[in-house]
């Protein structure tokens, strides 16, 4: 353990690598979207994720915003296990009718302000979903939602624009 | 003891269903085949219900016989399998609740998938407009003393899907573990039916979001069975190229994730960092990190470029350079394996009762693979072992995925040695009238996929069932948990990994 801990604090961070495009413009989302966060609530921003009938697909990629190459800690996100530690609620999935009640009640476990971001084609419109009878279809017919990230799933790096796209000024309702 | 054949061979044999037959059997028949499963000379694969008729489908192990029998249900009830083969309970209910089709004599008479709140009952049957009256669920009841319920989900603390977990313990051991399940049924099978050949694979690569090119390659099959279609030579080996790294994928991301639910974070984080490095170059090679909606039937959607084969040598490479020492380190960190070896056991008997797949399956001692038996192309021309196991605890299966990892390494580099040159996609035109039916049995990183198909005269989609391995997986958490105290329960969990999804439908 010690010698792949040793070897990993001197081979430095994956991060510093020669940065391709996508790594330029993971760093620069980064650097922005801490910024934002810092402004707008004077803290790091707490994450929610609900699964409202998903495939999985979607957080398989909300997951990898957590390893080494993304690693969104560092710009001040942090996914929390309680919604009522959280400030944006990250909902997948076609709403499944059997689904509905606990999205329902996260959210109102969920402290103001909050921001309630559906990710991936299903939040969206229901998806290839859609019309389904066990389907509710889009987040929005359920909850009042802030943004939308398309995507099928949204790659890490979609999701941290989208996350930034919600807290700039002017690109999300001032709730507070 | 009849053979499987002779058994189908003495139903009415429906044409036009491939590869393997499918009979219309007698009642007695059908119970004979449900006594066969209990005394586990044969396996169940699968268990679904159609307008007016349930089918089965059959495994006899050694003969590599597979088979398909089917009863009329005209009076709307069959006889319960479940009774004598409790494997089948959970997809008994399921048959309830989505046709409305009885078992009799089924032992358990509770919903499933259906929790009252999609205004209707039997969706895929009668349609009845309204639904369940008074809806309920009892969980089983655990008597003794002190004993304590823990109720957990249907939203967990992780980004993990939804699900219910009853526990009943005794201060900290549990004594009970209840899953309920079917919060993300999306009604796929409803969807399925009356969808064109690209809708319904769609559907299918959207079945367990992990899984999508298993299940991408499992409804292809299917189709070019019921077709009676080859895709080109090609197709089929980009597709096992793709299996493979989505396999490499999920194995390598489960057993950091198995680690950090001991509270070992390191191996998580270096386990991490290769998920995404194959996630990257599944993206630079198919244009998709999950090779989503790739397989096709017919062939596939992306050929594979020079850059792209030189970009997945490079990926071999770096997991053999990086790879090794993460095992080393899994197999000397005493308080890791303290957590893990003799957690959650379970019995090989169990898993052959449960014609249990994958890893799960595997390291309790099941040797099956799809890829071997039945098998299909190109892995019959590709040199790959099954790694097996007999302990049946979370370290055995830590290390039949590891096992697997190397495994799916070389054929990955086998694989773009040998790649055939040609086209990468078959016309599916179909030719002939009247329904046509096809089944496939496609090994995904979790187990068998299996995905049972019938076409109309019109070439829609009529029936499309998709049984996932999960099915034959989360019965048996519920057993390899008992016993084990409360806090290894995530452990436990993660080293089954079922999908949620591909089990609710
Ligand atoms: S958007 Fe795509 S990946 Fe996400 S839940 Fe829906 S089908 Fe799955």
């Amino acid at each position: 353990m010690r010698k792949i801990f040793f070897e990993s604090l001197i081979h430095g961070t994956l991060t510093e690598a020669p940065p391709s495009p996508d790594q330029a413009a993971l760093t620069e989302l980064g650097a922005s979207l801490s910024r934002v966060v810092r402004r707008r609530i004077g803290r790091s921003l707490a994450i929610r994720q609900i699964d409202a009938g998903s495939c999985n697909g979607c957080e398989l990629e909300i997951h990898a915003l957590n390893n080494a190459f993304y690693d969104v800690e560092r710009f001040g996100l942090r996914f929390v296990a309680s919604p009522r530690h959280a400030d944006v609620l990250l909902v997948t999935g076609p709403v499944t009718k059997n689904m509905r009640e606990a999205l329902e009640r996260t959210y109102r476990a969920t402290p103001d302000p909050k921001w309630v971001v559906a990710v991936g084609d299903c939040a969206v419109d229901g998806g290839v979903f859609a019309g389904s009878y066990a389907c509710v279809g889009a987040v929005s017919a359920v909850v009042p939602v802030d943004l939308h990230i398309r995507g099928c799933p949204p790659s890490p790096l979609q999701l941290l624009k989208g996350l930034l796209a919600l807290l700039e000024p002017g690109a999300a309702v001032e709730k507070a | 003891m009849p053979a499987l054949i002779d058994m189908i061979d003495q139903g009415r044999k429906i044409p036009h269903h491939r590869p393997w037959a499918r009979a219309v059997v007698h009642s007695d028949v059908w119970r004979f085949a449900a006594s066969q499963l209990a005394e586990t000379h044969w396996l169940l694969l699968g268990l679904w219900g159609d307008t007016h008729a349930v089918h089965m489908a059959l495994l006899e192990e050694g003969s590599t016989g597979i088979g398909v029998i089917s009863l009329e249900c005209a009076d709307g009830r069959f006889p319960s399998v479940g009774q004598t083969h409790p494997p089948a309970l959970r997809l008994e209910r399921t048959i309830r609740d989505l046709f409305g089709l009885e078992p009799t004599a089924g032992p358990d008479p509770r919903p499933w998938l259906d929790h009252g709140w999609w205004g209707l009952r039997y969706p895929l049957g009668a349609r009845v407009g309204h639904p369940i009256e008074g809806y309920s669920y009892d969980f089983l009841p655990s008597e003794g003393e002190s004993l304590h319920q823990i109720a957990v989900g249907p939203v967990h603390a992780g980004i993990i899907e939804p699900g219910h977990f009853r526990f009943t313990a005794n201060g900290e051991t549990v004594v009970r573990l209840e899953e309920r399940l079917g919060y993300v049924h999306k009604g796929i099978e409803g969807l399925m039916a009356g969808a064109d050949l690209t809708m319904a694979a769609r559907l299918a690569g959207r079945t367990s979001g992990d899984s999508t090119v298993a299940y991408g390659i499992a409804f292809a099959r299917a189709a070019e069975a019921a077709l009676d279609i080859a895709p080109p030579p090609r197709a089929v080996w980009l597709r096992a190229l793709m299996a493979e790294i989505e396999r490499l994928a999920n194995h390598v991301g489960d057993i950091g994730a198995i680690c950090n639910d001991a509270a070992f974070a390191l191996m998580h984080a270096h386990c991490a960092i290769l998920r995404e490095r194959v996630l990257r170059a599944a993206n630079e090679c198919f244009g998709h990190r999950l090779m989503r909606d790739r397989a096709l039937p017919g062939g596939v959607a992306t050929d594979l470029e020079a850059s792209g084969i030189a970009c997945l040598r490079a990926l071999v490479v770096e997991f053999r350079r990086r790879f090794p020492a993460l095992v080393d380190l899994y197999d000397n960190t005493a308080s890791l394996q303290d957590r893990t070896v003799g957690t959650g056991v379970l019995q090989p008997t169990l898993a052959r009762q449960y014609a249990c797949g994958g890893y799960v399956g595997r390291a309790s001692g099941r040797n099956f693979d799809a890829r071997r038996m039945p098998g299909y192309p190109p892995y019959d021309s590709l040199r790959f072992e099954v790694p097996l196991l007999e302990a049946g605890d979370v370290n055995a299966r830590v290390w039949v995925r590891i096992r697997e990892v190397e495994q799916s390494l070389s054929l990955i580099e086998q694989i773009l040695n040998q790649l055939p040159g040609g086209p990468i996609c078959a016309d599916v035109a179909r030719s002939g009238a009247g329904p046509r039916e096809g089944v496939a049995l496609v090994e995904g990183f979790r187990g068998d996929i299996l995905i049972w198909l019938r076409l109309g005269g019109d070439g829609k989609v009529e029936r499309c069932h998709l049984r996932d391995p999960s099915w034959f997986q989360w019965p048996l958490l519920e057993a390899a948990v008992e016993g084990n105290i409360v806090a290894d329960f995530p452990l436990c969990n993660k080293s089954f990994n079922c999908s949620y999804s591909g089990h609710d439908l």
